[in-house]
């Protein structure tokens, strides 16, 4: 496998527009001529829809959910960056970018996160014309706040609904070249695999949700935009259908995947409640600018939240980290929180939680102030937990948020396999190994409207523009794959063999995925995950039950498939985490601390992406390195002190 | 948190395709926790049909924090249940009482076919917004954000309309089956903002026009879309459409 990241030569500043000038175009009258096949209709994949239907090509959009207006990316909340510098604050692009690749703790590529940095103020522009409301001055001028410990003012926002409005943005100018003919909308489709003809992408096998159909699509490259892979670990704040089946169809067909094991765990979600739990609900990280969090000084102390009284209580955060207490990165904050209930003092019946406390912020500001603020939050949290913050303390406890790790891509986003691309937080590139807030739905939208638009036309220039079928023997040979597969999951119930649900296995894989590659990781737990996780997989495939068949609507076949990769895929992401034997981001391996308990980065030795390349099923993957050089900002040790 | 269990009854709606008959199918379910969302009680329901051999019950959900307006089925006769503003999956199982029976069927609607069970066809409501419902501009490099202002309290009350989530309960709670409350939403987020407005006419007739296209119904003001609206939409958005439309009707040029 050839990693070349195609990075342009010269300055920093200076290395877009050389590859915007260097990539070739397309003639106007052949990009009609041109398809493109989209996988997923969050932020990346359809603003990348709508775009390329503009420009002319013909567009294949592709999505799981009924709608497109569904995808994942709608449920974020806080908002996206830009540096606008409207607040006249001393926000610049380089800050952003500095901002940015410190926040991923100095591992991912300094001139993918300057390009980011320098298209998200269009971004801004393009959304405001499409008609999105935007949080608004008494002036009429667009609103900012401060977010994720940035110390500037560059997020913008629509109220707590940023990531619906920004969707519905992208969706609305794609509904538009789908009246225009441009895009050909596939709903409740799901991608089963990848076709590659003669080391490049043609094509993908789709299952049709509705009818069970096994159906071949083809075109001259495809962009798989199908978010992360979060529910690996069963709980997750992703939505129900995230899965890694897309991705890691491609990775088995020759697509490098890059770092799976760097996992954001956000520290503010609502705390397990019980064995039923399906998923779990995010607070805004925002929460933390007013809310104080402690425990019980006392192990397992469980009296109620207010009956305990000032000298009682440990504010941990505060104690630890004078200077920014309560604000520390989403990393820092999650595992100071594993470690309080781990040592004894976590809170609820579970042990599983910390408090966030406004008490002091409401006597300070009054109830009013803090409800303008916070009231939305406080109104959802009181809906699922039948419990009112502000008269006792919130519970909370971190939750498997984002995922920065994902197919390898080079600067233009195209995979190892020629004419594969992927975007967004399918792709692993502008993160590291820590996302800050408000940049996922910058990096999503930067990549649709701002980047692949460009880069794709260097790649389908060199592709003669005659139409595409689905002839080739790969694409059947890829679509019985995929019904054997199918008969595979269905056989123990067809045979009457007592066995387990879908979600069984899932709750098992997760609970190792946790428990041995969660907040904190050491080679024991590792080890003990890679041995697991084989064994959790040959039980599923010996026992799982899937009622119902293949040539209809069927969730728990469709569950099946999902789990079933993850449980490959789970492999993987233990795999780099074992090998990456030092701390960085919202990667904590024990062994690699300070005397102080922070994470120690080894830059001699790991500043480099590890790139996974699937040698064959049963076969041990191969580790390849691309180099991480740092020639604008210098890398240092993060202290929050 | 108070994790107490409640045993209940539910009559769910079975249906195994668009033309199928449908029937009610009665099960009891015990120690059910009421910290429990009601989409998880269905999980625990589907988990036990699932273990006996028997077909899960088959309903639409994906993010289930009341946002991508996937979930949504009809609970004792109310879209979404009985609380205000709030998606199906973020209904509670302690809203209800122990020994309770709960009705539960699909969202009906003329132009809602039902899939299987409690899924139906909404591809009608992306239908109406491919007529017309959005800002017609290219991506590329527009004016600075900035360049037009908008008064705050016009953003917001855009904002308010845009908060929508395309559901479909206004047309499941409709006696006359149309989702006006939807695209009154829509119409109203562009007509307010400067953005829009470019297109407002265009955009209300032929938005207006693809619905009925679809076999939709239309308002006759009986406010229950409003009542169920999970986003807490009003029927003022219903009534700046009306508005709309009959401006654009009068005076556009053809």
């Amino acid at each position: 496998m050839q990693l070349d990241a195609k990075i342009p030569e010269g300055p920093l500043a200076e290395k877009w527009d050389k590859c915007r000038f260097s990539n070739k175009l397309v003639n106007p009258a052949n990009k009609r001529k041109y398809e493109v096949i989209i996988v997923g209709t969050g932020l990346a994949g359809a603003s990348a829809a709508a775009t390329l239907g503009e420009l002319g090509y013909n567009v294949k959009s592709f999505c799981i959910q009924d709608s497109p207006r569904r995808a994942h990316s709608i449920a974020a909340q806080g908002g996206i960056n830009a540096a606008k510098n409207y607040q006249n604050d001393g926000d610049s692009i380089f800050r952003l970018f500095y901002d940015t690749v410190k926040g991923g703790d100095f591992r991912a590529r300094e001139a993918n996160v300057y390009r980011l940095a320098q298209v998200a103020n269009n971004i801004i522009d393009q959304c405001v014309a499409q008609g999105v409301p935007f949080a608004r001055e008494y002036g009429g001028t667009l609103a900012n706040r401060s977010f994720g410990g940035a110390q500037v003012s560059r997020t913008f926002y629509a109220r707590g609904q940023t990531g619906q409005q920004l969707l519905l943005g992208a969706y609305t100018a794609m509904m538009r070249q789908v009246a225009a003919g441009k895009v050909k909308m596939y709903t409740r489709r799901e991608m089963m695999d990848l076709v590659v003809v003669d080391g490049v992408a043609k094509g993908i096998i789709c299952r049709n949700l509705i009818t069970g159909e096994i159906e071949k699509y083809s075109a001259h490259a495809v962009v798989l935009a199908t978010g992360g892979y979060g529910n690996v670990y069963f709980l997750s704040t992703n939505a129900m259908a995230s899965n890694v089946t897309a991705a890691w169809r491609a990775y088995k067909r020759g697509a490098g995947f890059a770092n799976p094991c760097y996992v954001q765990i956000h520290p503010t979600c609502i705390p397990v409640h019980g064995e039923f739990q399906s998923k779990l609900t995010l607070m805004s990280e925002s929460l933390r600018n007013d809310g104080r969090v402690w425990v019980p000084k006392a192990k397992g102390d469980k009296r109620h939240a207010n009956d305990i009284p000032e000298a009682e209580r440990d504010y941990y955060l505060e104690r630890k980290y004078p200077s920014f207490g309560n604000l520390v990165p989403r990393d820092v904050a999650s595992r100071n929180a594993k470690q309080a209930c781990d040592e004894g003092h976590g809170i609820g019946e579970s042990g599983l939680g910390v408090y966030l406390d406004f008490a002091e912020a409401i006597k300070r500001d009054g109830l009013d102030v803090v409800l303008r603020k916070y009231g939305n939050l406080f109104h959802m949290y009181q809906k699922i937990t039948d419990s009112d913050p502000t008269k006792e303390p919130m519970a909370i406890y971190p939750a498997v948020h984002y995922t920065m790790g994902g197919l390898w891509v080079d600067y233009h986003l195209m995979t190892t396999v020629p004419g594969l691309y992927a975007t967004g937080e399918c792709n692993f590139s502008d993160h590291g190994a820590n996302r800050l807030g408000a940049s996922a739905l910058m990096q999503g939208l930067a990549d649709g409207y701002f980047v692949l638009p460009y880069t794709i036309g260097n790649y389908l220039a060199t592709v003669p523009p005659v139409p595409t079928n689905t002839n080739d023997p790969a694409f059947e040979a890829a679509a019985s794959a995929v019904r054997d597969q199918t008969a595979r999951l269905l056989k123990n119930t067809k045979e009457g063999k007592a066995g387990q649900t879908v979600d069984h296995f899932h709750k098992e894989l997760g609970k190792i995925m946790w428990d041995d590659c969660g907040m904190a990781r050491n080679k024991a737990g590792l080890e003990h995950a890679l041995k697991r996780i084989p064994e959790i997989r040959a039980e599923f495939w010996d026992k799982v039950i899937v009622p119902g068949s293949g040539q209809e609507l069927n969730q728990s076949l469709e569950r099946a498939g999902r789990v079933a990769d993850f449980l490959e895929f789970g492999e993987l992401l233990a795999l780099d985490a074992l090998s990456r034997e030092e701390s960085c981001g919202g990667h904590f391996r024990e062994e690699s601390q300070t005397e102080e308990n922070e994470a120690k980065r080894d830059d001699a030795n790991f500043s480099h992406v590890a790139v996974w390349e699937y040698k064959g099923q049963g076969t041990a993957p191969v580790l390849h390195k691309e180099p991480l050089t740092f020639e604008n900002v210098t890398p240092s040790q993060r202290s929050y002190k | 948190m108070s994790s107490k269990t409640i045993n209940i009854i539910v009559k769910i709606w079975r249906q195994n395709g668009p033309l199928a008959k449908g029937a009610f199918e009665e099960h009891a379910l015990k120690d059910i926790s009421t910290d429990s969302s009601f989409l998880e009680m269905i999980d625990v329901l589907n988990e036990w049909l699932t273990i006996k051999g028997l077909e899960p019950i088959a309903f639409d959900h994906d993010c289930r924090e009341g946002i991508c307006g996937m979930c949504g089925a009809v609970v004792n006769g109310t879209a979404h249940g009985p609380d205000k503003e709030t998606t199906l999956c973020q209904l509670h199982m302690r809203r209800f009482k122990n020994g309770d029976t709960i009705v539960i069927e699909p969202f009906r609607s003329q132009g809602f076919p039902i899939v299987k069970d409690l899924i139906v066809d909404r591809s009608g409501l992306d239908r109406i917004i491919q007529a017309g419902g959005y800002v017609s501009v290219n991506t590329g490099s527009p004016q600075d954000g900035n360049t037009i202002l908008i008064p705050q309290h016009v953003a917001e009350q855009a904002m308010d309309a845009a908060a929508c989530i395309g559901c479909g309960a206004c047309a499941a709670a409709c006696p006359n089956g149309t989702p006006m409350l939807f695209l009154g939403a829509k119409v109203s987020q562009f007509a307010l903002l400067p953005q829009g407005q470019l297109e407002a006419k265009k955009r209300a007739i032929a938005m207006v026009m693809q619905m009925d296209k679809d076999g939709f119904g239309n308002c006759t003001n009986h406010r229950e879309c409003e009542a169920v609206c999970p986003k807490g939409i009003t029927i003022r958005n219903i009534a700046r459409l009306n508005r709309e439309y009959l401006k654009a009707a009068f005076t556009i040029d053809h």
